[in-house]
């Protein structure tokens, strides 16, 4: 069944790499506009081995780490505050609710004026962006603890540490775990955009910017592109092994809020 | 006079109850509006304490946002002419790109969550262009199709058309079987069954990746515009910060905020209204 499901998705990726061949090869589109695709991942290989690139990913790699590691640093634990204090909790919410609505890439502009050094401005972006999508999973998973399980281990003297830790957290967790796996693609989005757009030294997003600006060839463009899209399914792939590792106890619920 | 006091309480007790009804609405929204209340003023206070020139107080912000985009005459709407251009440019462009992506998104979607083979062959590949950031192909597209609404509109449906695509193709293969095989059983053909019954089944997985993709157009719309445009909200942006003007960029960045904050609640009175039939929407609106 899963040989079946493998030798499929190869097929379909092949047939889709000689479609794509094809439309460029014979001329239906501008072969300058749309490379063939054997063209583009001959180049994506030469990236791979091209040091210079390397340390362009490695650039990037650090900061979406960074910033996103700063972010459930801070919202976890700010979320397991304000939702242990509903006086806190219910007015946390509104402030949540209205500045969730601004999209992160609207405060790239103000942030090329506040920061000097690109990583600086690459990790604070990232960390606004991930903050609200784990700080309201981490609100709304505690709320929605069962309160039959808290009452249990109350009733049997556990004091309020306690019930967090053994009931609240873990069962919150793994949509928390989900608010991350969220956080961790818009997180890719912005550092790229912040790096297309406010420069610096290295990142995906200048090796993208260079080829542009260097007379714009749409293999290497794109070339650059097929890393990017790798990045983002290992980071998806590696955070979703890693919630079903974690919480194989509970992937029922994971799949009913996901 | 008994009957004076018993009957008192009887008609009291309504009045009383609407009373401590308001009390307690007011008091709700004052629990849930202090903090945000507290937060203005803070910024307001030390803003101007400080006077900071990276950190318009709120004050300014809005009445910069007022004289940018809401002073015109009323035979406008009060919007001024800078308002009228930047919000048709980008709103065209978001809902061109929005429903454009949605159109593929629902159709493709259905053909792969209805057919095994079809999802077998083409999962890996979607799941890559998903995964690809639609940031990174910004300078291609912008090679292709130059600076300008094609590229901006691209730029959205592209990156907006995976949670549309994948939701549908996720809610079109949960449909249940016995109600698809009851359809069979009376003669419907696959078109209608496609849509009289899998796509209704479908609906909520669909408007949820719909409701998903609207906040991402925001978000990309914004994303083109900053690469260079000369109207709309996010060229707005730029200017100001190539210009230095802070509290007309803050403007801008509250403006984006509100309109995130009104798509995301017309969607949801739309989908609420749409989908009241539904008994599995509430589960998942919830």
């Amino acid at each position: 069944m899963n040989l079946r499901r493998i030798a499929f998705g190869a097929a379909g990726a092949a047939g889709v790499v000689a479609v794509l061949e094809v439309i460029s090869r014979t001329g239906l589109v501008d072969p300058t506009a749309l490379p063939p695709a054997s063209v583009v991942l001959r180049e994506a290989g030469k990236l791979a081995v091209d040091s210079e690139f390397l340390v362009d990913i490695g650039a990037t790699l650090k900061a979406w780490f960074g910033g996103l590691a700063l972010s459930v640093l801070v919202a976890v634990p700010l979320g397991v505050l304000l939702g242990s204090v509903p006086f806190l909790g219910t007015a946390a919410r509104a402030l949540v609710e209205l500045l969730r609505p601004i999209p992160s890439v609207a405060l790239i502009p103000l942030a090329i004026i506040l920061f000097a050094s690109p990583t600086q401005m690459k990790m604070s972006l990232i960390f606004y962006a991930c903050l609200w999508p784990i700080l309201i999973n981490t609100l709304y998973a505690l709320r929605d603890v069962d309160p039959v399980a808290k009452e249990s281990l109350r009733s049997f003297g556990f004091g309020t540490p306690a019930v967090l830790w053994r009931v609240s957290l873990p069962s919150a967790a793994p949509f928390i775990a989900t608010g991350i796996r969220i956080a961790a693609s818009v997180a890719l989005i912005v550092v790229i955009s912040t790096e297309l757009l406010a420069g610096g030294f290295n990142g995906v997003g200048i090796y993208l910017a260079d080829t542009q600006s260097g007379g714009g060839q749409t293999d290497l463009m794109l070339a650059g592109a097929v890393w990017a899209g790798v990045l983002g399914l290992l980071a998806n792939v590696a955070l979703l092994a890693v919630e079903r590792v974690a919480f194989r106890w509970q992937t029922a619920r994971v799949e009913g809020v996901a | 006079m008994s009957a004076v006091h018993e009957g008192t309480p009887v008609t009291a007790a309504p009045r009383q109850g609407a009373g401590v009804k308001v009390l307690k609405g007011l008091l709700g929204f004052a629990a849930r509006a202090w903090l945000v209340v507290v937060a203005l003023v803070l910024w307001e206070v030390v803003t101007r304490a400080v006077n900071e020139t990276y950190f318009t107080p709120p004050t300014k912000i809005v009445t910069t946002l007022h004289e940018l985009w809401f002073s015109g005459p009323a035979s406008h709407l009060f919007l001024t002419e800078d308002a009228v251009d930047d919000f048709s440019t980008s709103l065209a462009h978001l809902f061109v790109g929005w429903a454009a992506a949605g159109a593929v998104g629902v159709v493709v979607g259905a053909a792969i969550g209805r057919s095994r083979t079809m999802n077998d062959l083409f999962d890996p590949v979607l799941q890559f262009l998903r995964a690809v950031p639609p940031p990174t192909l910004v300078p291609f597209f912008i090679m292709v199709f130059q600076l300008g609404a094609t590229m901006q509109i691209v730029t959205i449906a592209f990156g907006v058309v995976w949670p549309v695509l994948l939701n549908t193709a996720d809610g079109v293969r949960t449909v249940d079987p016995l109600q698809l095989e009851t359809a069979r059983v009376f003669g419907m053909g696959p078109m209608r069954r496609l849509l009289t019954i899998v796509l209704p089944a479908a609906a909520p997985k669909i408007f949820a990746g719909l409701r998903v993709a609207l906040s991402f157009a925001l978000i990309l719309m914004v994303i083109s515009e900053l690469f260079g445009s000369t109207a709309g909200i996010g060229s707005e942006l730029i200017g100001a910060q190539r210009t230095f003007e802070l509290p007309r960029m803050w403007a801008g960045i509250v403006m984006l905020g509100i309109l995130g904050f009104l798509f995301n609640a017309v969607f949801m009175l739309l989908e609420r209204r749409l989908l009241a039939w539904h008994a599995g929407a509430q589960r998942l609106a919830s």
